[in-house]
């Protein structure tokens, strides 16, 4: 028995910080099943009744693991009018936006067409979530930017898709997940990453998908918390592919942020890939520079999950190598393990540093400087 | 010490929760199985509004493979990264950041091993007078 006296608490008190800052990973949710139905054509409602949507994976009723809390989200974010966390953007500026001061909030839209088979389905799903970001989050608060979301595992349609909203200032990035079927750095996706340089979309890689491969290079494990870990495994080799396939070679102007994986690892990946580029090099010798310096110059870094050592100082020497000028803060907000922006950063960062973490790094990056 | 007078006792019956604020600060009363337990509503973690979360048992293990589901109903599990605390004490079983390194000495207690984190939820004094429930602060 839990009986609430209060049934519904009011939004949790956030300590809340007074500079302004981006918030690079927000998870807008949809209020109900049907809510995309006003973006799709009738052919796909019918469809979808009949034939339902077939993943990469198994597993068809849920992810491969339940998460840690209810929708991996917050319990305290359920909005009042009901719904899933996320669902709500009132209830979103209430307990988010306004109190924590967001300026800039980037929408990473999870759940879309991407990791469905039939690609016309996924590529109307992308299109119709793309909609329904502007109609019903970014038209209605303009400190909200959508991420374009695309069927990543057809290039050709992903890329049209990308070419229809270039320009549309409601977008800020093009969206990839980072599991899925193959590694991203090759050719199946390279349709992406011309249409994003062409747009100046910077291509954020979400940590997460569904590419029917398992979690960990060495199969599924028991455990979600494997499972937790297991994305930066995956963003490595997402980046890894990225750089030795030459994408970066062939699209110099392409901008990348690894948004959720964390970032500690940025530096021994950088460091392992030069030295053994010191002897392979002949085996891509369309690489023209070390590894780690395409890494530099392409690649964003958000900051949640936050690496969080014993020692501060292990965490500002990571943090030298990749760079302040490369972290776009972000919460994860409604997920369960938001960063609260003003518990995060620890003590004896530098202002510029700060106001760069906070804010400075976002406005560039997506052109709103 | 102030004392304030929350609530009759019927109107929080076991199973059931209060959240109010007094001087400025934000309480939960708890009554758990016909116990009254106050907490300050604040996660020592990183501030969530602590008594959003779940009320749980501790699950804790001797060995791999044996598992033991004990509190039942007394552990306050935060509603953001569930960090999980005993509602008699604030005591927290875990810190993530400590307890990959162990700097904690396991101690066995009676059927449990779990290691307890440093931080610890601010709990507030109820009472229960003539059928009232009253907080101290
Ligand atoms: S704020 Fe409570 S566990 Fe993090």
């Amino acid at each position: 028995m839990n009986i609430q006296i209060r049934e519904r608490p009011d939004a949790a008190a956030s300590a809340g910080i007074k500079t302004a800052i981006a918030d690079c990973d927000i998870h807008p949710a949809r209020a109900t099943k049907d809510e995309l139905h006003p973006y799709l054509a009738k052919r796909w409602h019918s469809h979808l009744e009949t034939f339902g949507v077939h993943p990469y994976q198994g597993m068809m009723e849920g992810p491969p693991y339940p998460k840690a809390q209810p929708n991996a989200s917050r319990r305290d974010a359920y909005p009042p009018e009901g719904g899933p966390q996320g669902s709500s953007l009132s209830f979103m500026q209430k307990q988010h936006l306004d109190p924590n001061n967001v300026a800039l909030g980037v929408l990473n839209p999870l759940n879309t067409g991407q990791g469905i088979r039939n690609q016309d389905l996924a590529g109307a799903i992308c299109s119709a979530i793309n909609d329904w970001q502007i109609e019903k989050w970014t038209a209605k608060d303009s400190r909200l930017k959508g991420s374009v979301v695309v069927a990543n595992e057809d290039g050709v349609s992903a890329a049209a898709e990308i070419r229809k909203r270039a320009g549309d200032k409601n977008f800020v990035q093009v969206l990839l997940l980072s599991r899925n079927v193959e590694p991203l750095g090759q050719r199946r996706y390279w349709p992406i990453y011309e249409a994003a340089q062409e747009a100046g979309l910077p291509i954020g890689v979400h940590a997460f998908g569904f590419g029917g491969n398992p979690i960990t290079a060495s199969g599924w494990p028991s455990y979600y918390i494997e499972e937790m870990v297991g994305h930066s495994q995956c963003q490595q080799t997402a980046l890894a592919s990225l750089v030795l396939e030459g994408v970066f070679e062939r699209f110099p102007k392409l901008k990348m942020v690894m948004v959720e994986a964390g970032f500690g690892w940025a530096p021994s990946l950088a460091w392992r890939l030069d030295k053994v580029f010191a002897r392979l090099h002949a085996e891509v010798p369309h690489l023209k520079r070390k590894p780690s310096e395409y890494i530099r110059d392409h690649i964003w870094w958000t900051t949640q999950p936050m690496e969080d050592p014993e020692s501060r100082d292990h965490l500002f020497q990571t943090i030298e190598w990749i760079g302040w000028d490369r972290l776009l803060f972000a919460t994860d907000y409604p997920h369960w393990d938001y960063d609260e922006p003003s518990r995060v950063l620890p003590a004896g960062v530098s202002d510029a540093n700060r106001q760069a973490f906070y804010l400075d790094n976002a406005k560039q990056l997506y052109g709103m400087a | 010490m102030a004392r304030h007078v929350i609530a009759p006792v019927d109107e929080l019956p076991p199973g059931s929760r209060k959240f109010l604020e007094i001087d400025g600060r934000p309480i939960a009363v708890f009554n758990v199985k016909g116990e009254f337990f106050g907490l300050l509503n604040r996660c020592p973690h990183q501030g969530a509004a602590l008594c959003e979360g779940p009320l749980i048992g501790l699950a804790s293990s001797s060995d791999p493979g044996e598992i033991e589901y004990t509190k039942l109903g007394e552990i306050l599990r935060c509603p953001w990264h569930g960090w999980e605390f005993d509602i008699r004490t604030g005591q927290s079983y875990c810190d993530p950041r400590r307890f990959r390194v162990r700097a904690y000495p396991v101690s066995v207690e009676p059927g449990t091993n779990v290691v307890k984190g440093p931080y610890v939820a601010e709990t507030i004094k109820v009472a229960v007078e003539s059928d009232y429930v009253v907080v101290e602060l």
